[in-house]
Formats: structure tokens, C-alpha cells, sequence
């Protein structure tokens, strides 16, 4: 327990700052990612405050902050608009109970197996479409819209040059609300599209027929946000492991991010997961311990209570500049580089998952192609397997497995030696299929009336070798 | 004596670490450290640019790789130094702190853009740093 204490109570001062500035980061884009999925901006605050506090206990990674996030907020689209509230409810309670078990399978060793150019392909296509979400805000409207817009976003990118306690963000809110609400001008504000909240969350039941009907229709969602979650959740872990130098429990996340989402649920709040943008903030700002997280949460639902009646006066145009920012942050301006560098498959991972992405609005989708599809990859590149002959000795380079034994077959077609000598130095025979392999050249060379002598197997060969024959 | 060169693995950090290597060679008991930051607003973009970690840390130390080699052809004996955080509030951590006598720098690094944003890590560095600070253009 002593190192439970210390992630609490090892960097009090620090969390706490920390933690202050976290939550005032968190409160414009939990907006955003609530009119996004076209609900009451409650619903996300209400789930970023539950979120972020019930992580801080039971979550991996001391100093993650997770809450509503864009990339749950682009899943559950759809859930809003078909089937409403109550639904996307009963879809971030069932996602809590799939993240849940995941995490008691070991979901997180599964990490290894998504490649970088599949997780490219992801925050790519998230950041467009957030930058995609924002338009409305400003197509169309007048040029005021415009100008608040892109004021806004002038201040996002100058102010840290000169000032960066606070998140510059924040900072040009409040500046450009000042301005918007001085000169009287008219925007389209925060208020015109929801309540802010007034008290704190109760907990209650989702209002839907336990039923097969229903399961049927929130268990895509709940997968499509468990996978989504987990994913954003641990690449944000590793990221933070990187950041501080220290280790997390991945695991323990994955089941943290779960038992959050379920009562989340509960408690009228969205689905959420970890975020990159705040997490990173929160380590720079020198927040290290569970403290900041948990305070992040709770200093984010004061001021939602004590400022609601001045958060609604925020004008859109101005919130979809700092969108445009966060979109921007999002989006890995690498990728140019990495499409130029990197081998073809790669790059046509990448692609294909921010293809599939955008087409499907679907990150979930979009993510599993891509490991298929680097997967196939993968197996292909280490399948090539070539054998060359230099009087009688038929050398094998690469592995032998299923994949590749086609080939090595193909390759002692044409004989002409009546003795020959396989060497298996430069492979490795990995199953039953390449044992059959070897021995299928032998028979019929052997039919022929030649002798074959097979050597140069290394001893995990050798024994697969002796044990199958 | 402690002589200190950062370098964030730019040309222009290069030719910084050759004049440090030069002045090495001239102390004779001079002891040569290469710093380098890992840039904390960099640490999502290079984590997804690298296949794992083990490949991030390895392309990390390649950033110094250059240094050492040259040093080494000529001789001259180097500890290298990797740090996290923001660069230039690192830097002047580390070379107040571990009494650096002599630090070398680069006069500019890889983004422009940033530098335009953030503003120029040697002239933070210099404005701060206890010690003489030599800034190679």
C-alpha cells in the first residue's frame, strides 16, 4: 500500500496545480464533444467530472486524465440521433462491462500487435474529423463568425509565446467572450444550444426495455467504443510512461477505464476515455500523481456549477476555434514524412485506415482493417523465402511456415543432381506445414532415385523435425 | 573543467558539437558532456512515429550518435546526458545545477515554426544559464 499512498500523496503540491489547470482545459472541449454528439452539454461534463474521479482511483496510470473524448463522441453519433439518450446511457454502461473484461483478459498485451501505422491512420482521422464536426459552427454564417473564429485561433497559437501558466485556450476564451459580449455583437453562444448544469450528477437507471431488442442495438456501439476507448486510452499511457520515465499497469487501465464508463452510465454521463491533449498538459504542468486527475474532476465540476451562467455566454465561433486548434494537435503533421520514409505497406496501412475511417465514421472499423490488413502485410514480408544451389547444396533463406512452404516447394521442381544437400542454416521450420514441406521434396525426390541429406537445422528446427515425423 | 554541448540531432547542433569536441581538445583535463532533450510537446508525434518504444529509445540515441563518433575519431572523451521535458528550461536546469563551466549551443533547431511560436531555445538558454555560453551559428 505504501506506493499506493505515494501515488496519492507523493506530489500533493504539484497535483494539485496541476490538476486546477487540467480542469479548467477540460471544460471547452467536453462542450464541443457534447454538441458533437448532438446532447445536452451535462451529459459530457457530467461524465468527464465521473470520469476523471473514478479513474484517479481505480485507473493504471498515475496522472492520466480521461473524461469525454472526441473519438467516443464521433462513435456514438449515430446511437443519438437513431435512438437517443437513454440509449447512449445503456451503450456507455455496457461498454464499461466490456472494457471491464477486457482488461481481465490481458487486453493490453494486445497492444503490441497494432502497429504504428494503423494507430497514424487513427489520430489522423480523428483530427479531421473534429476539424469536419466544427464547419457548421462557421459555414454559412456571417463574417463576424468568421473573424471571432479566427481570432481565436491567433490567440491559441500566439499567447503561449509569451505566457504559458495557463492553457492558451482558456486564455483566449474568456478574452474573445469578453470582446464578444462588450461590442454586443450577435453570435450563435453556448446558451442557445444547451443548459449547463446546476447540480451535481444523480444516479439513476437508463430508461430502455432490458431486453434482447435493445442489446441488439447498443452492443455495436458498446464495442465499437470499448475498442476505440482502450485504444486512445493505452497509447496515452504509453505516451505518459515515456513523458515521466516510470512504468504503468496497462491492465489495470483497461479495467479502470471500464468501471468508470459503467457507472458513468449511471450517472447520465457519455462514454469517455484517456486524453492525449489534457494528460500532456497535466505532466507538463508537473502533475504526476492520482491527486491531479481526481482534482481535475472535481475543480472541473465546481467551476461548471459556480460558472455555469458564464460559460453559456461563450460564443460558438470561438469554441470552434479552439476545436479547429485541437484538431489540428490531433492530426500527427509527421505523417507527410512517415508517407515519404516508410515502406509502401506501411504507408498504405496508414492511408487505408484513415480511408475507412472517414467513410465509415467509424474508428473502430477503420482501426481493425488496418491490423488486419498490416497483419497480412507482415505475414507476406517475412514469407519470402528463397533457396539457392551451388553444386548440390540447396541452401534456404527465410522461415518456413504455412506462408511460405508454396514456394520452397516450387523451388526443388527441376532436379537434376542425383544427390543433394539441404541446408537449413539461414531458416527455421516453424510448423507442421514446413516439416511437410521438407519431407514432401524428400519423398519425391527420393522416388526419383535421388538421396537427399538435410542439415544445418538449429535445434528448435530439429526437434519440431524429429517430434512430427 | 566541464564543458557542456545540447544538441537536438539539427545540423546546426552539429557544428555546435564540433566546436565543443575543438575545445576539449584544448583542456586537455577538460571533461565533454552532450545534453539532449527529449522535447515533452514532442513526446505524442514521436511516439507514434516509432514502432515501440525500444525503437523511439534507439532513434533518440542515434540523435547523439554523430557527436560521439566524432569525438571519438579525434580522441576526446565524452558522458551523454538524455533529458525529458521542455528544452530550454532543462538545459538551464542541468547545467545551473551540475556546475557546468562552459556550455556550447546551436543557434537555431529543426522547426522554424516553432521557433517562431515558442521562441529561440538558445536565447532563453543564454539569457538564464549561470555560465558562459558560446552560441555557434
Amino acid at each position: 500500500m505504501h506506493t499506493f499512498k505515494q501515488q496519492w500523496l507523493g506530489n500533493v503540491r504539484a497535483d494539485i496545480l496541476a490538476g486546477i489547470v487540467v480542469g479548467l482545459a477540460l471544460i471547452p472541449e467536453a462542450l464541443a464533444f457534447a454538441f458533437i454528439v448532438g446532447v445536452d452539454p451535462r451529459v459530457a461534463l457530467y461524465a468527464s467530472f465521473t470520469i476523471a474521479v473514478i479513474t484517479s482511483f481505480v485507473g493504471g496510470r498515475p496522472g492520466l486524465i480521461s473524461a469525454a473524448t472526441g473519438a467516443m463522441a464521433l462513435v456514438l453519433v449515430n446511437l443519438m440521433a437513431d435512438h437517443g439518450l437513454q440509449y447512449v446511457l445503456a451503450a456507455t454502461v455496457l461498454t464499461g462491462i466490456i472494457q471491464l473484461i477486457l482488461g481481465g483478459l490481458g487486453v493490453a498485451n494486445l497492444m503490441r500487435f497494432i502497429p504504428n501505422s494503423v494507430m497514424l491512420g487513427f489520430v489522423n482521422a480523428l483530427g479531421i474529423m473534429i476539424f469536419i464536426t466544427q464547419l457548421p459552427y462557421l459555414r454559412g454564417n456571417d463574417a463576424m463568425t468568421y473573424l471571432f473564429a479566427i481570432a481565436t485561433l491567433v490567440l491559441v497559437y500566439a499567447v503561449p509565446r509569451f505566457f504559458t501558466a495557463i492553457p492558451a485556450p482558456l486564455i483566449a476564451i474568456v478574452v474573445m467572450t469578453g470582446i464578444a459580449l462588450m461590442s454586443g455583437v450577435s453570435l450563435q453562444s453556448i446558451g442557445d444550444l444547451g443548459k449547463m448544469p446546476s447540480s451535481l450528477p444523480t444516479f439513476f437507471f437508463p430508461d430502455i426495455p432490458l431486453n434482447f431488442e435493445t442489446l441488439k442495438i447498443i452492443l455495436p456501439y458498446s464495442l465499437a467504443l470499448s475498442i476505440v476507448g482502450l485504444l486512445e486510452s493505452l497509447l496515452t499511457s504509453q505516451v505518459l510512461d515515456d513523458m515521466t520515465d516510470t512504468p504503468s499497469n496497462k491492465n489495470q487501465e483497461a479495467r479502470g477505464q471500464g468501471i468508470a464508463n459503467f457507472f458513468t452510465g449511471f450517472f447520465g454521463g457519455m462514454a469517455g476515455c484517456a486524453l492525449i491533449g489534457q494528460s500532456m498538459i497535466n505532466i507538463k504542468s508537473g502533475g504526476r500523481g492520482r491527486l491531479s486527475t481526481f482534482t481535475a474532476g472535481v475543480f472541473l465540476m465546481f467551476l461548471i456549477i459556480v460558472l455555469g451562467d458564464v460559460v453559456v455566454k461563450i460564443p460558438m465561433p470561438v469554441l470552434a476555434g479552439v476545436m479547429i486548434m485541437v484538431a489540428a494537435t490531433t492530426f500527427n503533421w509527421g505523417s507527410f514524412k512517415f508517407l515519404k520514409q516508410a515502406p509502401k505497406t506501411e504507408s498504405l496501412v496508414m492511408l487505408i485506415t484513415v480511408a475507412i475511417i472517414l467513410y465509415t465514421h467509424n474508428l473502430a472499423i477503420g482501426v481493425v482493417v488496418g491490423v488486419i490488413m498490416s497483419s497480412l502485410f507482415f505475414v507476406a514480408k517475412i514469407s519470402r523465402v528463397t533457396v539457392t544451389s551451388d553444386a548440390g547444396i540447396y541452401r534456404v533463406k527465410g522461415p518456413l511456415f504455412f506462408a511460405s512452404t508454396t514456394k520452397f516447394i516450387q523451388s526443388f521442381k527441376d532436379i537434376k543432381e542425383k544427390e543433394i544437400i539441404i541446408d537449413f542454416e539461414d531458416s527455421q521450420l516453424w510448423d507442421e506445414s514446413s516439416v511437410g514441406a521438407v519431407v514432401k521434396v524428400k519423398q519425391k525426390l527420393e522416388e526419383e532415385g535421388g538421396a537427399v541429406t538435410i542439415r544445418g537445422l538449429n535445434s528448435s528446427s530439429e526437434q519440431l523435425y524429429g517430434k512430427l515425423l | 573543467m566541464k564543458i557542456a554541448v545540447a544538441i537536438d540531432g539539427s545540423e546546426n547542433a552539429l557544428r555546435a558539437a564540433k566546436h565543443a569536441i575543438t575545445l576539449a581538445q584544448y583542456f586537455p583535463e577538460a571533461q565533454l558532456e552532450v545534453i539532449y532533450v527529449a522535447d515533452y510537446n514532442k513526446a505524442k508525434d514521436e511516439r507514434l512515429l516509432s514502432q515501440s518504444e525500444e525503437s523511439l529509445l534507439l532513434k533518440r540515441k542515434q540523435k547523439m550518435d554523430p557527436v560521439l563518433e566524432l569525438a571519438h575519431t579525434v580522441g576526446v572523451k565524452v558522458k551523454t546526458t538524455m533529458l525529458k521535458g521542455n528544452p530550454s528550461q532543462e538545459i538551464i536546469k542541468y547545467v545551473n545545477t551540475e556546475a557546468v563551466d562552459q556550455l556550447v549551443i546551436g543557434s537555431r533547431g529543426l522547426n522554424a515554426f516553432q521557433e517562431m511560436v515558442l521562441g529561440s531555445v538558445s536565447h532563453k538558454v543564454m539569457k538564464h544559464v549561470d555560465c558562459p555560453v558560446t552560441i555557434v551559428k
